[in-house]
Formats: C-alpha cells, structure tokens, sequence
C-alpha cells in the first residue's frame, strides 16, 4: 500500500482550516470533517501497532464519522499509544494524576502540538477576540514550575496564556488566594477589558468564594471569565452555570462568561458555550453520543456517552474517543446563537467509571 | 542601537541564549531556551523594546527569527 495518509491528512486538513468555525452547517462539515479523521484512521493504523491491533474488525467500508473506529479514552491510561518514533517525542503529556489514579499518556511531536495551539487560538479569537488581554490565573504559579511534570493543567494553562498579557496568578505556592497579587491586578485594571482564566471548581472555590467570605468585590465589569474543567465537584455542592455566573457576577461585575469542555487527549479543540450555555463543535471536531450499554449513536435529546471527535492528533491516535462523559445533543444548525452544526451539554461522568476530576485540578479541595 | 541589534539582543536575553545563536533560521522549539514560556516572555520582551502590541496571530505565527522580522515589519518596523 503506498497511499500517503500523511499528505491526504494535511490536505483535507488545509481545507478544514480556511473554512469559518462555526458557520458550516452540520453536512457541509461533515463533508470536509470525515476525510480529515478517516486518513488519522489509516495513518495511525500504518504506524501505531497497538492501534491497528484494537481496531482491527472495524466497520468495512466507512461512510459517516460514526461509522469510524474509536479507543475508550481510558486506553491512554494503560497503554502507550504513540504513532511517532522515540525521537520525535516533543513532550508527554500526563492528566488526572491524582493519587492512586494511573495517568493518561498523550504523546506529542512538535507538529502535533503546534496545530493544538494554533486551534485553540483560531477558536478562541471566535469568543474573546484576537487582542491580548491583561490576564488574571486562577491558579497557582506552582503548577507551571515543574517542567518535568507537564500535566493538563499546566498545558491548559499554557494554551491560555497566548491570550494575556502582563499574567497574574490569583493563587500562592500554597493554593492560597494571594489578595494582594489580586488586588494590585485590580487596582491597574478595574473597569478595563481583561481576561480571567481558571478552572471551574478552583475559580469557585478560591476565588469566588473567597471574595464573597469576605465582604470584598472587584469591578471587572469589562471582563471575561473562561473556565474548564467539569462541574463534577460543584455539583456536589449544587452549584450550576447559573448560579456560578450570578455568583461571579456578584463578586467581580463579569457578565461575559465561556465555560468549555475539552480534554487532554484532545488538547486544543475545544468546545465553548454561547450566550444561550450551549457547548458548540467547531469546524475541527465533532460529537457523537452514544448508548452506555449498545453503544449505537443516539437521537437528539438522549441522554448518553460522549463520542468527541478531533481532527489534529498525528502522533498519538486520539482523533476519535469515547469519553465517560455523559452528555445529549441538543440540536443541529438550529441554535438561537446563529452558530451552525452540533451543539450539545455536559450532565456529568457515568457512575462507577474511575473517579476522575477537573483534569487533575487541586485535590485539596475535594 | 540599530534595529537589527535591538532584536538580536531581545532574542539573546528572553531565551537565555548567546547573540550569536541568534540567526534567521533559529526556530521555535528547536533549542529548549526557545520553549512556549520562553516564547511569551520573547514576546512581550518584543513589546517593550519596540513599543508595539502584538495579536494571538502574531505569537502563533512567529515560528522563526525571519518569521519575527516580517511580523515586526507590519508594525513598521524594518531590518533593511
């Protein structure tokens, strides 16, 4: 076989990459999306043997993205799945590193991990623009330190940083709030646009909280807040989107707020919420949901796992995963924002899957 | 300080490396000084010293010295 799937891959790719994020309706998207992710099946299947192995008895002649082998994203936790020699390894990427909880491995070359950043850059500029922004982490600067251990958070982090300018940490070594670093931000840029990122439970927890508990509030009123990570440990504290934003409104004047979903094993397409809280597939990737139990793709409006398709990984085979996510697609082309294709929502992790928090966010808290 | 002394010297104190590394062909993640932290220190290191602001295009573009030339070159700012 002499086929190159590596240059059909960039190709289909290339053409991906000129179209609008969102405009696309869902079949037109399909269109371009489905031979993008079905040359990543044949070249991962060339050169990931584990890969090609798992996928074997797959669908004979594939027409639709669902039709498309894919890996339970769990897989990345016990095996190695690389399609790159060793010495093109750029960087591994580890999640959910919590204790006793083996890590996902999520091998990178430079290629692939120029193209996550790229895509994250292309997608957000849809919702915060292409300026950068004075830039407030809600995180600790520890977790950047060391190199060693690059893990999600550290990477989200990273990815996001592209978007500030003069980047300020609102937490201390010690997960602390560090008033002061957050005060001085405030002072300089009170009523300005900024830009906070953080992940979910750790912007409530130590931030929003803590501006609550005590009697403080910023005037961010020109802000925007993004966020990732899961509501898994908030709802435990029965806090939803809604609340979270009337929370943060309260404490900071922000009204404009993205959460998203994403994972490590698909850094960098992400999927953001619009005005109306829905999650929106972009051009590059996509969503499938399916029945826990048969596994077959369900309608609009069931209740089921998260397929998430991505077209960027080249060197790990990660382009189409089944999360343990559960989630329903809410509608196609038809979302009162005007953004075109699949959009869908989050309702949580499928009991009795491996506890898994907001990627590998601070244990303290749980 | 001439222009193209300017970047060298911005490229050779926000990576850490010798003047002399710093050549048109010296790539993004090629050495590890030039990483993605690195690379936003360089940035806003570019900032200053040429008095400019630069986009999320312009930090995902700049994958090269020469890259950085043209980049600079929109904001008017010429290596001759």
């Amino acid at each position: 076989m002499n086929v190159d799937f590596k240059s059909q891959y960039l190709a289909g790719l290339e053409t991906l990459m000129s179209q609008p994020i969102y405009q696309l309706p869902q079949m037109e998207k399909e269109a371009l999306l489905f031979p993008v992710v079905e040359s990543l099946h044949h070249l991962h299947r060339d050169r990931c043997e584990k890969y090609a192995n798992i996928t074997r008895q797959n669908h004979s002649n594939p027409r639709l993205l669902s039709e498309l082998p894919y890996l339970a994203v769990r897989l990345f936790k016990q095996l190695e799945l690389s399609s790159i020699n060793k010495d093109d390894i750029f960087k591994v990427l580890s999640s959910s590193g919590t204790t006793s909880q083996t890590p996902a491995q999520v091998f990178l070359d430079k290629e692939t991990s120029a193209r996550q950043s790229k895509v994250l850059v292309k997608i957000l500029q849809q919702h915060i623009g292409r300026q950068r922004l004075p830039m407030l982490i809600i995180d600790s600067p520890s977790v950047l330190k060391d190199k060693s251990k690059f893990n999600a958070r550290g990477a989200g982090i990273q990815g996001m940083a592209f978007f500030g300018r003069d980047l300020t940490y609102a937490l201390d070594e010690n997960m602390q709030p560090n008033w002061p670093a957050i005060e001085q931000f405030h002072e300089k840029y009170a009523n300005q646009p900024v830009l906070l990122f953080g992940f979910t439970f750790m912007v409530w927890l130590y931030f929003l909280e803590f501006i609550r508990n005590k009697g403080a509030s910023l005037d961010f009123s020109q802000g925007t807040l993004l966020h990732s990570g899961g509501w898994k440990k908030l709802e435990d504290q029965k806090v939803d989107n809604q609340q979270f934003k009337l929370a943060l409104y309260e404490a900071t004047g922000i009204q404009s707020c993205f959460n998203f979903y994403g994972m490590a094993e698909q850094v960098g397409s992400i999927f953001v919420e619009c005005s109306n809280g829905h999650l929106h597939t972009p051009v590059f990737a996509d969503i499938i949901v399916r029945d826990p139990l048969s596994l077959a793709s369900v309608e609009i409006g069931q209740l089921g796992l998260l397929q998430v398709i991505s077209s960027l990984p080249s060197s790990y085979p990660g382009q189409s995963l089944l999360t343990e996510d559960l989630g329903t697609i809410l509608g196609v082309d038809d979302c009162p924002c005007g953004q075109k294709g699949k959009y869908f929502s989050v309702h949580g992790r499928l009991p009795k899957t491996e506890v898994r928090g907001c990627s590998d966010t601070h244990q303290g808290a749980a | 300080m001439s222009q193209i002394e300017k970047l060298i010297s911005v490229f050779s104190t926000s990576l850490g490396i010798p003047e002399a590394a710093v050549t048109d062909d010296l790539q993004y993640n090629s050495l590890p000084e030039w990483d993605s932290t690195a690379h936003m220190v360089l940035i806003s290191e570019l900032e200053n010293q040429f008095d400019i602001m630069l986009d999320t295009d312009d930090i995902i573009d700049m994958s090269s010295v020469r890259v950085a030339k043209q980049i600079l070159g929109k904001h008017n700012i010429t290596f001759e």
